[in-house]
């Protein structure tokens, strides 16, 4: 059957355009962490150069979806994965912004003095880097299950933004001379407490994906 | 036609229905199989259609839909050599009980088919046709206002309103279908089977036909055979798919199109059939 052979082989290309958005968006994580855990401001530098790519694979997600939905107008589980990485694309891009942001941080933070105790900071970092890499291989299994128990890990983060909260309050309170770093530092904290919020959404879409349940607000 | 009131309870349900108003059951199918000499062309089916609302079937061809479509009004009769098992209940009423009215039935039960047959008279005959020999009027005036209001019911009063004594022949396709839509319309059915009604005509005419049967679902439970799944996915509130004479899933339209509850129907709807 060729036109559906077709349209195979057209969600395969969609399918490889999100994950290498999905996977670019993973490294600029990974090095926006690295640049300010090992104060990188190279590593920092080549996050924020390889932004532009990133919104253009966000484009290309765009353009294929649309193509799909106009031209074969997909139903059932290929509506659903369309659909699901339609709505996805942007998400990555958006996390991808925030690894930009916290890149920028370090090249700010690390043109001064090293700050000491941000130790929950990075294991945010680690936290939020694993739950994107769990989404995004629960995504390419169509593994709902999995997408739910990555949902669980949000918890951590936002635990330990709040931690993180307090005590950097309580430390620009107390040494006042810090106080502008650690303010950065306290925005690094809510990047990634943002994109906790957004691996979560990208898992949501998985368990639609997959089962056709909507989860969204209900857990 | 049986008075008695039987209880049917279908062996497929349909599982989604949280987007639908409740409506009480028009048709009610039973355990229904058709023979075509010694070939089973309907396998034991079982299913409602709720009142005023549209059902599409949806199949690959020869899998039953318009066999099945046609046991709905004993259309099948006519066919020699052909059996009907199992029942079909109309307002709880069985359609095949000996002494049933077939006339009655099919004054109840309209019928479109795929290609348009308008009678060689003129627009206005074709649709006074039915009313006049089933005698549904009593004079001149009240004819003339059920034919206005058939074809205004089938959106084509505008179009024929000046020229009604001109042949129905000089019609286009799609303004032809209409035509046969208010004739089916006139003699105020309760159901109307749609047999593939679009299939033959452009797209503008098509998204006519479409928009009219969604209006008329105000009035009129609709049954409608097609080709076309996106048609069925626009115009229809349920949705039943066959295959070799079985069927095999009745679902609302959005649960079937979206998220269907049986591998063999989403690998139809996705085209990955066989």
């Amino acid at each position: 059957m060729e036109i559906h052979r077709h349209l195979d082989e057209e969600l395969d290309s969609l399918r490889d355009t999100v994950l290498r958005l999905g996977g670019e968006a993973e490294a600029a994580l990974r090095r926006a962490m690295h640049a300010l855990s090992d104060r990188d401001t190279a590593a920092a530098r080549e996050v924020l150069d390889h932004d532009d790519e990133i919104d253009q694979l966000e484009v290309e997600v765009d353009r294929r979806a649309i193509d799909i939905f106009a031209l074969r107008q997909p139903a059932a589980r290929d509506l659903r994965f369309v659909m699901a990485v339609a709505k996805m694309a942007p998400v990555l891009e958006r996390i991808a912004d925030h690894a930009c942001n916290i890149a920028r941080t370090a090249i700010d933070l690390n043109t001064e003095p090293e700050l000491k105790n941000h130790v929950r900071i990075h294991q945010m970092g680690e936290i939020a880097i694993a739950m994107l890499g769990g989404a995004l291989d629960a995504f390419t299994r169509n593994d709902a299950a999995a997408a739910r128990e990555v949902i669980k890990r949000d918890d951590e983060i936002n635990n330990l933004y709040n931690q993180i909260f307090h005590d950097l309050i309580e430390k620009m309170a107390k040494e006042p001379a810090t106080a502008t770093r650690d303010a950065r530092l306290l925005f690094v904290a809510k990047h990634l407490e943002r994109i906790g919020d957004y691996v979560t959404d990208i898992c949501e879409l998985t368990v639609y994906m997959a089962e056709a349940a909507v989860i969204k607000h209900r857990h | 036609m049986s008075t008695s009131t039987p209880t049917i309870t279908p062996k497929l349900e349909v599982k989604s229905r949280a987007t639908l108003p409740a409506r009480p059951t028009k048709i009610a199918v039973e355990g229904l199989s058709f023979y075509y000499g010694h070939t089973r062309a309907l396998q034991d089916i079982s299913l409602e259609i709720p009142e005023r609302m549209v059902m599409a079937f949806i199949g690959p061809s020869g899998c039953g839909k318009t066999t099945f479509l046609r046991t709905l009004n004993r259309m099948n009769d006519v066919i020699p050599g052909t059996r009907v098992e199992g029942r079909v209940a109309i307002d709880g009423q069985d359609i095949y009980a000996s002494g049933a009215d077939v006339v009655e039935l099919r004054r109840k039960v309209g019928m479109v088919f795929q290609k348009s047959n308008p009678f060689p008279k003129s627009i206005f005959d074709n649709v006074a046709y039915g009313l006049k020999i089933n005698r549904l009027t009593s004079n001149k005036a009240e004819l003339e206002d059920r034919v206005e209001e058939a074809l205004t019911d089938a959106a084509l009063w505008s179009e024929v309103k000046d020229r009604l004594k001109s042949s129905a022949l000089g019609l286009s396709g799609g303004q032809q279908q209409r035509l046969c839509i208010a004739r089916a319309l006139a003699i105020r059915p309760e159901v109307i089977l749609m047999d593939e009604p679009a299939s033959a005509l452009d797209p503008i005419a098509t998204s006519k036909i479409e928009e009219l049967i969604v209006d008329l679902k105000r009035q009129y439970t609709i049954v409608i055979v097609t080709h076309n799944m996106q048609q069925a996915a626009r115009v229809s509130d349920l949705t039943a798919f066959f295959l070799l004479g079985k069927l095999i899933e009745v679902n609302s339209t959005e649960k079937m199109f979206t998220a269907p509850d049986e591998k063999l129907t989403e690998d139809y709807i996705t085209g990955r059939f066989g």
